[in-house]
């Protein structure tokens, strides 16, 4: 029966390894951003200059750090449209704790982002325990964090001008004598930490598995309605982090701020290769898509286009990315 | 050691509206295999989520080698020794098949952490002793479904299974493959294991397992001998009725007129040259092993997928399908093989399914919906094919998988398609249900409908097509004619492949009747035919 066996095998995929073609949206997005960081070093000599860049990455810390947590919910086959108004709402709780209750600001920062956790497990709770679908769930809770953010600074800044230290979380310079934002320092100590969580670790594996197939991850006797919690309250410390990089950036909670943020986080996380149907995705790819919107947006400014046509363009190079990467599922 | 490996003790289960199980007693001995048949709704699935701690019994109990058995959830009964294989496959795509035979007991370095590495070497060495050629790093994605199957083995018996309950395990396998599962569960059943087989393909059966156990709405009927027992016993105890066994096609005749005539079809995929001529009134089976091409046909046909070149004429004229919609124009309606996903809206009720198709041309006043118009329509269609269901407003995921079928069905009768093609019409429907589709068929037939009829499962092609294509590798090998037509035959042409004997292969693909008829005999691929004839 052997030869009636092979005779079964599909033909071997022509050209590109297995292993190739998984990476390949990956390696798209990668290609992508060379061409286009190529571009506009051609297009403008400043682009191309250790300013210009840290300043590209700088601007990345806050959506690439919501990205991030993205990435996991997204990989489970759900969605995060809180992590906007979420994070202007940590930013505020930030403001609270360490301006208006005094707390030192380590302890302050801590809090903040247990805060975003907070957000995140209710989050969960809703949707795993509840079974409210993720895109409801996080609505409501978008809804819920923007108008808790408005209600708790009564509509206004809260301002970080008696800690000097807090505003060093982002703008100081933690390597003594190179010009280098902490901030960036941040984000690439949370890429490092959520690309070891989602490939290493047990919480990763089941990030995959619920995405790839929730019943049958079930039935193999995983807790899936946990680890959905543990997946949505991890999305909620980063959102908690970004709240506090954010605010330290400025200088200042603003509570209004905020939406808008999850969009942009999302289409980091789409054009970086996630697929939104669940099962597939990676933190390399997250980074590369909000890298992407970076260097567009930096690069779009440098060349004096107005910012309007910057979210026309950012509008097209989504639907390029997906459009590109349904093109590789036909052919795979 | 005590007399049953397994006992299931008067246990009832009851839904609402529904008593799902009443009173339901099994035992499974050691070292055998025991078949569990009935009909769609019987109990079986009921019984194995009981089994597996999904649901609780309402009354009743079982016993694990004398000791009583209550699991929690799938976990503990796993870990108990009771390994369940589910129809539909709990295989994550976007895993390895190491990481998928492992899931939720990853080995691990430092709790958190994954060892990959280990559990890629504990995944090669079960597959290794188990014998499956499947490579642990792939992911299960990319698999065939076959090889499927073999990572749902493999993960079953990683758990030291004492008990292994497979349900169908067989539906999507082709006969070779079929062969191989059965290796497999000769190879496990040992005197401390057994193994439950549930199953629609009374052939396999007879083949696998020791003793039937027959169950009918959620009741036990009775457990036979399978060696003393034919499977027209087992059939009529099954469906509480007899059914008249070995039927051939019905209405076979050579002087039908050509309607359909495919030329040269070649798609970049699979598909290499492939012409064949469909009659008026005619039931043309296709065969082939899984992976062959049927499906392709059908859908390059109707316009699905791309076509690379051929020529399609319809009553002599030629026409271009570009899209399903064109061929739906030209009244040639193709009845999917995955009717859950690409047939049904199973959220909508059982007219809005029925009308879907002639919406626009029959049931449409300025651009609104007639909706007393479809459910008359409806209505009388449910009532001319015989679709059990409580009304036409009901929602479609309710209805029983044959039902659903004859749903698909209307929806297409509806349209007043002259062509229909029916990819595995009878995939997942019980005995009694697929005797009510074949009839079917033939009245369409009768009626003056052309059918192409493609079927993993060659008895039913064989009882049913009034002429047979074997299809191998995306090519044509063989077109038989109804006395022509007999299992060993089609086996010769499915795996009848072109490096094996390229001569021979392009001969028949050029000139296929004519070839079987003369001297094909001389060039057979030996080892092949012969394994596959002896089953």
């Amino acid at each position: 029966m052997t030869t009636a066996n092979v005779s079964v095998e599909p033909a071997p995929a022509r050209g590109l390894s297995s292993a190739v073609r998984d990476r390949l949206q990956q390696l798209l997005a990668f290609a992508s951003l060379i061409v286009i960081a190529g571009f506009f070093s051609i297009a403008s000599s400043s682009f191309f200059s250790y300013s210009n860049i840290t300043s590209i990455l700088f601007s990345t810390v806050v959506i690439g750090t919501l990205a991030l947590g993205t990435t996991f919910v997204i990989i489970t086959g759900g969605i995060d449209l809180s992590i906007g108004t979420g994070m202007a709402l940590c930013a505020v709780m930030s403001g609270v704790f360490i301006v208006n209750l005094d707390l030192p600001v380590g302890l302050g920062v801590l809090a903040a982002i247990l805060f975003g956790g907070l957000i995140g497990l209710v989050n969960g709770f809703n949707v795993a325990i509840m079974k409210i679908p993720p895109f409801i769930a996080t609505l409501a809770m978008m809804l819920v964090a923007q108008g808790l953010a408005l209600v708790i600074s009564h509509s206004a800044p809260i301002y970080f001008t008696d800690d000097p230290s807090y505003v060093k979380i982002s703008t100081g310079n933690l390597i003594p004598g190179v010009d280098f934002p902490n901030a960036v320092l941040v984000l690439l100590v949370a890429v490092v930490v959520s690309a070891i969580l989602l490939s290493k670790t047990i919480l990763g594996r089941y990030t995959y598995s619920i995405g790839s197939n929730e019943e049958a991850t079930a039935l193999s006797g995983i807790n899936v309605r946990t680890w959905k919690i543990v997946i949505y309250t991890l999305a909620g410390l980063f959102i908690g982090l970004a709240g506090v990089m954010i605010s330290a950036r400025l200088g200042s909670a603003q509570p209004a701020t905020g939406m808008g943020y999850e969009l942009q986080a999302i289409a980091a996380v789409v054009i970086g290769g996630t697929s939104l149907a669940g099962g597939k995705g990676s933190i390399v790819g997250t980074l590369i898509g909000a890298l992407i919107i970076s260097v567009l947006n930096n690069g779009l400014q440098i060349m004096s286009i107005p910012q309007e046509w910057q979210n026309v363009i950012l509008g097209i190079v989504i639907l390029v990315a997906v459009y590109a990467d349904m093109i590789r599922k036909k052919e795979a | 050691m005590t007399d049953y490996l397994l006992e299931v003790e008067g246990v009832s289960k009851g839904f609402p509206g529904v008593q799902a199980l009443d009173d339901m007693h099994l035992n499974l001995r050691h070292h055998e295999v025991l078949a569990l048949v009935g009909e769609n709704g019987a109990g079986k699935s009921t019984l194995m989520k009981l089994l597996t701690g999904i649901y609780e019994p309402d009354a009743g109990r079982f016993r694990l080698n004398g000791s009583p058995l209550a699991v929690s959830g799938p976990k503990e009964a796993l870990e108990t020794g009771i390994s369940v294989i589910h129809q539909e496959f709990n295989l994550m795509p976007h895993l390895t098949v190491a990481q998928n035979i492992f899931i939720g007991r990853e080995p691990r370095s430092g709790g958190f952490l994954l060892s990959e590495r280990a559990l890629n070497q504990r995944a090669t060495a079960l597959v290794e002793r188990l014998g499956l050629p499947l490579k642990v790093t792939q992911l299960v994605g990319n698999l065939t479904v076959a090889k499927q199957q073999m990572v749902e083995i493999a993960k079953a018996l990683s758990y030291d299974a004492k008990v292994l309950i497979m349900d169908e395990p067989t539906a999507a396998l082709n006969d070779a493959e079929v062969q191989t599962l059965h290796d497999l569960i000769r190879r496990f059943t040992r005197p401390d294991t057994g193994v439950i087989y549930i199953s629609h393909r009374m052939d396999e059966l007879k083949q696998i397992s020791d003793r039937v156990t027959v169950i009918r709405d959620g009741q036990y009927v009775e457990t036979l001998d399978t060696a003393t027992t034919t499977m027209k016993e087992v059939i009529s105890l099954m469906v509480g009725r007899t059914i008249t066994g070995e039927a051939e096609p019905e209405g076979v005749r050579d002087d039908r007129e050509v309607i359909l005539s495919v030329e040269g079809l070649s798609t970049k995929e699979l598909l290499t040259d492939v012409s064949f001529d469909l009659h008026h009134g005619e039931i043309l089976g296709f065969a082939g092993l899984m992976g062959a091409g049927r499906t392709e046909v059908a859908r390059a046909l109707v316009g699905a997928d791309k076509v690379d070149s051929g020529v399609v004429r319809l009553r002599g004229k030629e026409v271009k399908l570009r899209h399903p919609a064109d061929a739906a124009k030209h009244r040639i309606g193709y009845l999917s093989e995955d009717r859950k996903q690409l047939g049904l809206l199973l959220q909508q009720d059982v007219s809005a399914n029925i009308a879907l198709t002639s919406l626009s041309e029959r049931f449409t006043r300025l651009g609104f919906v007639d909706i007393k118009a479809v459910r008359a329509k409806a209505q009388e269609t449910v009532r001319a094919l015989g679709i059990k269901t409580p009304s036409v407003r009901q929602t479609t995921k309710f209805l029983s998988g044959g039902n659903q079928q004859k749903v698909v069905i209307a929806k297409w009768l509806v349209k007043n398609c002259d062509i229909l093609i029916f990819d595995e019409p009878t995939r997942g429907i019980d005995v009694g249900a697929k005797e009510e589709i074949y009839a079917l068929l033939n009245d369409l037939a009768q009626q003056g409908k052309s059918i192409i009829m493609i079927s993993s499962e060659l008895p039913e092609v064989l009882r049913m097509a009034h002429r047979i294509l074997v299809m191998t590798e995306g090519r044509v090998s063989g077109i038989l004619s109804q006395s022509e037509a007999t299992q060993e035959n089609v086996m010769h042409y499915a795996t009848l492949r072109p490096d094996e004997s390229v001569e021979d292969a392009v001969e028949l693909g050029l000139l296929p009747e004519a070839a079987l008829a003369g001297g094909s005999s001389e060039s057979s691929p030996g080892s092949s035919e012969g394994e596959v004839g002896q089953r």
